[in-house]
């Protein structure tokens, strides 16, 4: 009995933490779900009647296939389970099928992906230096990370209501950059160009992975003023590292805005928080500029943030700007009228959460944000009022019916730029560090 | 206080909760022509808002009390009507006479089930983190672990937010009740309490506690000073607070009497449907509904009732104690549940809510009740199709409560309140030192045998000749569990000398 209260009880909070909210995943399962779920579906069946040759030409329904073949050949796997639960959601003709049996499968695969998220946030707790913490459980920083992860607001409605696979990726991406704070690079990169093969959206962020392990991997001292000692190329290193990030690279689309963070690794790396960091930029420069960006695409920035913000309480600052307009700019996602007080309840708990706790973490350093900033994201609450409950009643709802989202759209965008240069201008006025080991 | 983001993170959860759980379905959901009891709210709204008054309760050509009439007092009666004027203004279709009926639609499955989350929000939420704040001689983290805890009770949130009803407005002015009077605010709390009579008459299964508590007090201020001023201000309060709720009642005999036959339908029999009490039982061996008489089967019922509930009355009315008060309501509304006549399974609740309160006294013992009571609605929530959100926040609740108060670690005699009652036994028997284990052993056969039943109740079909063998198994299993709480919630009362001074360690 008491062997089971070990294991059950209050010793084991990650697990809680863990189990806790993939049951509340399991309560979103009858929420609203998007046209997402029809273009999974469809391309469960796609790669399940149909031959390989066929499943990038196969055009029935309008959703074809868009990702890599990583996925398909995951879609693949994933159909094999379902043909258990409704056989008639793998016809390729059957559109806009959703028996209760598909929903609880597409459902419950998410749900059930979601674990190598989990194994990741576990991974990325063990990175985390908890040496200020108090004694008190609920204010170490490995706790909090664990909360901002495991709850993360974002990836709970773009997931498990809206309906994609973003947990399992975002996985993929906080394990590959957990392996290079734990110096197993070439686990990293194999991890990274997995990733990019899932989904190709990663490759906004393929520079920063490129510039820091040539420069931090293959270069294997520097001088002890932190400039590149040439003579320490390692080929070996650069080979087996050459098929897998050179290819990537090459290929990157990748804005050039973000150039100038790259450089920066290059010229002043400062280890895996380094790389972290311009992680970060790439990924938040290429939703500010790139091509054809969805709202969701904040994610690919908001989750690497909070492996930072435990750290400093400058990053904790922007963590939290970036996060709530981040968070907020995701509500338009959700328009139907039942989902509406889970959206408002789940951002309030992440949002006030989150602020309470960092404050607290960094309660013996300044304030975390100045009067205008407090003033900003105090903003959001008067306009989520005006757009949701005020607007609709009024007459210009007829006549012009996108003003809610412009409004959204705008103030979010000066919140995001914000962090964005904030976060920039950190990167570039940080002093370099010698020897990685420091970090 | 400290940590208040925690304590909302904490009711913010709750909120998540019972929104998702209430997105499911409801009693009755396409199951025409009688529906259930979300049909029943909504026709009452109906006639409440088209009928004047003195109809409520009437049988009429407008007013067919065949078809869900009122059977609660009048503040339902009153709530109802607020709520359908709200509807009027949303949509006057919904409450429409006669046309209305059956009416199901998403957007009045919205309004529906957003009335239960303000009721929530304004009267039950709002005592249960006042209740939990106001707890002596435990951390701040324990007190919103109990928040936490008592938030996701499984079987509160299933009812309210999946069957449909409205027992957190009832339950919540009976905890703002048992607040007044555990801080000596008298005659708030007896004002309170009575609104909750007023809204549901089964808190009259809590009655006899408060009243026991109150007089209690009034002898021990003495009964030629204080004591007796106290006496009349209480009376005077509850007098006033019926009048005010029956008002437009007592302006004939007739209105008044027909209130009463619908509040206490004694021609009804010992008991409806498959409850999980002493008579739906024992009819398993014997049907007793059979063969006495009507007058008879009410005398049985009313005598076991009170002869099981007097130990613990007498002893609250000699010596009142706010602790004495708590496991008193507990094994009042317990005895009541399992004797009474005419009770119906959602009555556990009222068991529940008191056994919630003592949660941070007795984490194990009360996780144990609250987690029996939840399985002993099974078959209604398999009814209403609520078997993933049952199975859910029921795994919910017992992560939370077995991480925030560590009640696999709390098995001792001493932490289970029963060290009293040990050390007597063992002045008779000396080797009387197995209860703990005795006690888990107990526990782990009862979760095995719950969930065992839960599987073949959901996936294998009942046999030809007995087509009600689960639901009638799972109320045997829980009956048993509950006579079984009875005993020790009495043991606790009893043998508890000094009225738990010689306890605070434990916390």
């Amino acid at each position: 009995m008491a062997a089971l209260g070990i294991a059950i009880g209050g010793s084991n909070w990650f697990s809680a933490l863990a189990l806790g909210v993939t049951l509340l995943k399991c309560l979103l399962i009858p929420t609203y779900h998007s046209t997402d779920f029809e273009v999974h579906r469809n391309w469960l069946a796609i790669t399940h009647s149909l031959p390989i040759s066929q499943w990038y030409y196969e055009a029935t329904s309008e959703w074809t296939l868009d990702y890599p073949p990583f996925f398909a050949w995951f879609e693949y796997a994933l159909s094999h389970v379902a043909k258990y639960f409704d056989q008639e959601m793998l016809n390729v003709r059957n559109l806009n099928y959703s028996s209760s049996r598909t929903l609880l499968f597409q459902r419950f695969s998410v749900i059930f992906t979601d674990a190598l998220f989990v194994y990741a946030v576990h991974e990325c707790c063990k990175c985390i230096d908890g040496k200020k913490a108090g004694k008190e459980l609920t204010e170490k920083p490995k706790f909090i990370l664990s909360v901002l992860l495991l709850w993360n607001f974002g990836l709970l409605i773009v997931d498990h209501i809206h309906f994609q696979y973003n947990g399992f990726l975002s996985g993929l991406m906080l394990l590959s950059i957990a392996r290079f704070f734990q110096k197993r690079h070439m686990e990293g990169a194999f991890l990274f160009a997995v990733l990019l093969h899932f989904k190709h959206i990663y490759l906004y962020v393929a520079p920063a992975y490129g510039v820091y392990l040539l420069r931090s991997y293959c270069f294997t001292a520097n001088k002890p003023d932190g400039s590149i000692r040439w003579n320490s190329f390692s080929f070996v290193r650069l080979i087996s590292l050459g098929l897998i990030v050179f290819l990537v690279s090459a290929l990157s689309l990748g804005p050039f805005l973000a150039l100038p963070s790259v450089f920066c690794l290059w010229f002043k790396p400062q280890g895996p928080r380094g790389f972290l960091r311009c992680l970060i930029l790439c990924a938040l420069s290429s939703f500010m500029f790139g091509w054809h960006v969805h709202e969701k695409a904040i994610l690919l920035a908001v989750l690497p943030m909070s492996l930072l913000s435990v750290g400093k309480a400058v990053d904790a600052s922007i963590f939290l700007i970036l996060t709530t307009t981040g968070h907020y700019s995701l509500f338009p996602l959700l328009f139907t009228a039942p989902e509406l007080p889970i959206k408002i309840v789940l951002m309030l708990l992440f949002t006030t959460y989150s602020i309470s706790s960092l404050k607290t973490l960094f309660r013996k350093e300044k304030p975390l944000f100045n009067w205008m900033e407090t003033f900003y994201l105090l903003g959001l609450g008067p306009l989520e009022v005006f757009c949701e409950f005020v607007f609709p009643f009024t007459s210009w709802n007829l006549k012009y019916p996108f003003i809610p989202l412009l409004l959204t759209s705008v103030y979010c965008a000066v919140g995001i730029t914000y962090a964005w240069l904030k976060l920039y201008v950190s990167v570039l006025t940080d002093p370099p560090v010698g020897k990685t080991k420091k970090q | 206080m400290e940590k208040w983001y925690l304590m909302t993170a904490a009711v913010l959860l709750g909120l998540i909760v019972r929104w998702t759980v209430s997105l499911n379905s409801y009693s009755g959901a396409g199951k025409p022509p009688m529906f259930g009891d979300y049909e029943a709210q909504r026709h009452w709204q109906e006639i409440t808002f088209n009928l004047p008054i003195k109809q409520w309760y009437f049988n009429s050509s407008d007013n067919n009390l065949q078809y869900w009439g009122l059977d609660y007092p009048p503040l339902t009666a009153y709530h109802s009507f607020l709520c359908a004027y709200v509807a009027k203004f949303i949509n006057p279709d919904w409450i429409a006479l006669h046309t209305s009926r059956g009416y199901e639609s998403q957007a009045h499955k919205l309004f529906m089930r957003a009335t239960v989350l303000i009721a929530d929000l304004l009267i039950y939420i709002p005592a249960v983190v006042l209740y939990c704040c106001c707890l002596k001689e435990i951390s701040t983290k324990k007190k919103i672990a109990s928040v936490l805890c008592i938030l996701l009770y499984p079987g509160l949130i299933l009812i309210d937010y999946g069957h449909f009803q409205y027992n957190s407005v009832s339950l919540g002015f009976a905890l703002w009740g048992v607040l007044g009077v555990s801080y000596d605010w008298d005659l708030l709390g007896s004002l309170a309490f009575c609104l909750a009579i007023n809204y549901k008459q089964m808190e009259l299964y809590h009655s006899l506690p408060f009243f026991c508590f109150l007089l209690g007090k009034c002898f021990k201020k003495g009964l030629k000073g204080k004591g007796l001023v106290l006496l009349i201000k209480l009376a005077c309060t509850v007098v006033a607070s019926f009048v005010l709720c029956w008002l437009p009642f007592f302006t004939e005999r007739e209105q008044t009497l027909q209130v009463l036959r619908r509040l206490f339908p004694v021609d009804r029999g010992l008991f409806e449907d498959k409850v999980a009490n002493i008579w739906c039982s024992f009819s398993v061996f014997l049907k007793i509904r059979d063969i006495l008489p009507h007058h008879i089967q009410i005398m049985i019922s009313f005598c076991f009732t009170f002869l099981s509930l007097l130990p613990a009355c007498i002893k609250l009315t000699l010596h009142p104690s706010p602790k004495g008060f708590r496991f008193t309501l507990v094994s009042c509304a317990l005895s009541f549940f399992l004797f009474s006549f005419q009770v119906h399974e959602k009555s556990i609740l009222l068991v529940s809510l008191p056994v919630c309160l003592v949660l941070s006294e007795i984490p194990f013992m009360s996780t144990w009740f609250l987690l029996v009571s939840t399985f002993s609605m099974l078959p209604l929530l398999l009814k209403d199709e609520l078997l993933m959100p049952s199975v859910v926040t029921v795994m919910a609740f017992f992560i939370a409560c077995a991480t925030s108060f560590s009640i696999f670690e709390k098995t001792s005699e001493e932490e289970l309140q029963l060290k009293c009652f040990s050390t007597s036994v063992r002045k008779y028997f000396t080797c009387f030192t197995f209860l703990p284990r005795i006690i888990q052993h107990l526990f782990l056969t009862s979760v095995i045998t719950m969930i065992l039943l839960t599987i073949m109740t959901v996936t294998l079909d009942p046999p030809q000749k007995l087509p009600d063998l689960f639901s009638v198994l799972v109320c045997f299993v829980s009956c048993l569990h509950f006579l079984f709480f009875l005993v020790y919630f009495n043991i606790i009362i009893m043998w508890d000398s000094k009225n738990g001074r010689s306890q605070k360690k434990i916390n």
